[in-house]
């Protein structure tokens, strides 16, 4: 369904992305792992072109998005996807009631008598209750991390981009996000690309796992490949270890 | 030396550009979307009661010294305080009471717009206006800009009355003249085309400061040290900007005789 072939992307002299390639099957989850600050933000961001890339090719759907310029083509091309922020984005002059219907109004004909109720289910479905008139600044970090979801989640998008979900969460809320990603993909088909730094989380969740290292896709596998692989540059990722070719300093 | 002055005016004609390219995109969805009404009151009574208090404040007492200066400069030329009233509502219709407002509000609602939009702009807000079907000219600049081209020009009719209120007070109190005669002095010289020529100056500077401020702020990098930044530029350009406006305007207008 997203095809990505050799993408590159660097900010002014860096460059962060060096030629991904990458296959995203529909109505499967896709894992993105990696070090901090190798380009797995950068990657999605591509794909729904909040970036432009500066070579390679992303196809969705069979259609080359790559340099659509045309806001109106490019508003198109979002409504299919969610995108949860890594810093969860909420707009910080409205309620979280707000927050989460914000896309209804753009995306979808919901009447806004239905709003509020959207807005409870959602937030029940992140775990939340009885927050709807609180200000972002109100919340903690992982409920604003969950509002966030609830904000993506509102509008069903068919493609869902996850940056981090997970992170800041406490162990028993990673799981029901976990489930929750499951769940979305069994009942509704939708398509994920989840990144992750939760290596037991990642091989719950995925079919089909990423590595990206140095600007490049290290690996992509099936999880259970993946997690066999003899590759040193994974396996210590895998393995959380300080010892091997991935050099931090 | 030529070096960095060519640069500076390369620096500025890019930014010209950029923003003259953010103004056609709000014509353009202007007339592609609905526009965010109840951002737009929302903006435009923010503006205005957070500026009202010290656009009034600071045109009463450029009034009352309008009066005092030339009261005695009159008192010492001719010896009577004559023609207060026109002195000072000249200054204010025509230059003071629009300059001075869009300054106070350059300084407070502009610098204030900046700084929010700014921080959006750092914390990926402005990403997820895009991502959930709208988009930062349709929801935040198409407002702000019709808020500001509203707010101005009214706050600008409150300070001219504050002003000429301040140089009332001052002509009757200290100066001795009659509430009459201030009041005929200034009616009998000020003229439509006067009030018409301030409220032009009026619209242009609101355009102007909303545009620039909304530009600073989508093109805000690196941070609360960033939004900062964007924040001091904002202000300095609005107020350097007004000045030079200022001047051109003057010229065109009178120019074709208003
Ligand atoms: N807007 C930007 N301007 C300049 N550099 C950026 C920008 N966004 C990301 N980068 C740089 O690109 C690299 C990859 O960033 P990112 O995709 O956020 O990494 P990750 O999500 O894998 O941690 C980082 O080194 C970051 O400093
Ligand atoms: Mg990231």
């Amino acid at each position: 369904m997203i095809e990505i072939k050799n993408l590159k992307k660097s900010f002014g002299p860096k460059n962060v992305l060096n030629g991904v390639n990458l296959s995203v099957k529909e109505g499967e989850v896709t894992t993105v792992i990696g070090s901090s600050g190798t380009g797995k933000s950068t990657l999605i961001k591509c794909i729904i072109r909040l970036l432009e890339p500066d070579a390679g090719q992303i196809i969705v759907k069979g259609k080359d998005i790559t340099h659509i310029k045309d806001e109106l083509e490019l508003a198109n091309l979002r409504r299919n996807f969610g995108y949860l922020f890594q810093e969860g984005a909420l707009f910080d002059s409205l309620t979280v009631g707000e927050n989460v219907t914000f896309g209804l109004k753009y995306l979808t004909k919901t009447p806004p008598s239905q709003y509020a109720k959207i807005a409870r289910e959602k937030l029940a479905l992140v775990g939340l209750k009885g927050i709807e008139n609180l200000k972002p600044s109100e919340l903690s970090g992982g409920m604003k991390k969950r509002v966030s979801l609830a904000r993506v989640l509102a509008t069903e998008p068919k493609v869902i981009l996850y940056d981090e979900p997970t992170s800041g969460l406490d162990p028993i809320m990673s799981q029901i996000i976990n489930e929750l990603i499951l769940d979305l993909k069994k009942k509704l088909g939708v398509t994920s690309i989840v990144i992750t730094h939760d290596m037991r989380s990642a091989f719950e969740i995925s079919d089909t796992l990423v590595m990206l290292y140095g600007g490049k896709v290290e690996l992509a596998a099936k999880a259970a490949d993946f997690k066999n692989t003899q590759n040193p540059y994974v396996k210590q990722f895998i393995e959380g270890s300080s010892i091997g070719p991935i050099r931090p300093f | 030396m030529f070096k960095t002055l060519g640069k500076l005016i390369l620096d500025f004609l890019n930014q010209l550009g950029q923003a003259s390219e953010m103004v056609a995109s709000c014509i353009f969805w202007l007339m592609r979307a609905p526009l965010e009404f109840k951002q737009t009151v929302l903006q435009t009574t923010r503006i205005g009661v957070d500026s009202f208090a010290v656009a009034t404040m600071t045109s009463l007492f450029t009034g009352m010294v309008l009066a005092l200066q030339a009261g005695t400069t009159m008192r010492n030329i001719l010896s009577e305080p004559l023609y207060i009233g026109t002195i000072v509502g000249f200054s204010l219709v025509r230059e003071l009471g629009p300059v001075l407002t869009a300054f106070v509000v350059a300084g407070r609602a502009g610098a204030a717009i900046t700084a929010e939009i700014g921080t959006m702009k750092v914390t990926e807000q402005i990403d997820a206006l895009h991502t959930l079907g709208t988009n930062p000219i349709r929801y935040l600049v198409i407002p702000r800009i019709i808020a500001f081209m509203i707010a101005i020009p009214v706050l600008t009719l409150c300070a001219n009355f504050s002003g000429m209120f301040g140089g009332y007070l001052v002509s009757t109190q200290s100066l001795a003249v009659s509430s009459w005669v201030y009041y005929e002095d200034i009616t009998t010289f000020l003229g439509v085309d006067d009030v018409m020529h301030g409220f032009i100056k009026s619209f242009c500077f609101a355009f102007m400061i909303a545009v620039v401020c909304c530009y600073k702020g989508l093109n805000t990098y690196g941070g609360a040290e960033g939004v900062g930044r964007a924040t001091t530029k904002a202000v300095v350009a609005s107020m350097v900007l007004i000045l030079v406006m200022d001047y051109f305007l003057t010229a065109i207008l009178q120019s074709i005789g208003i």
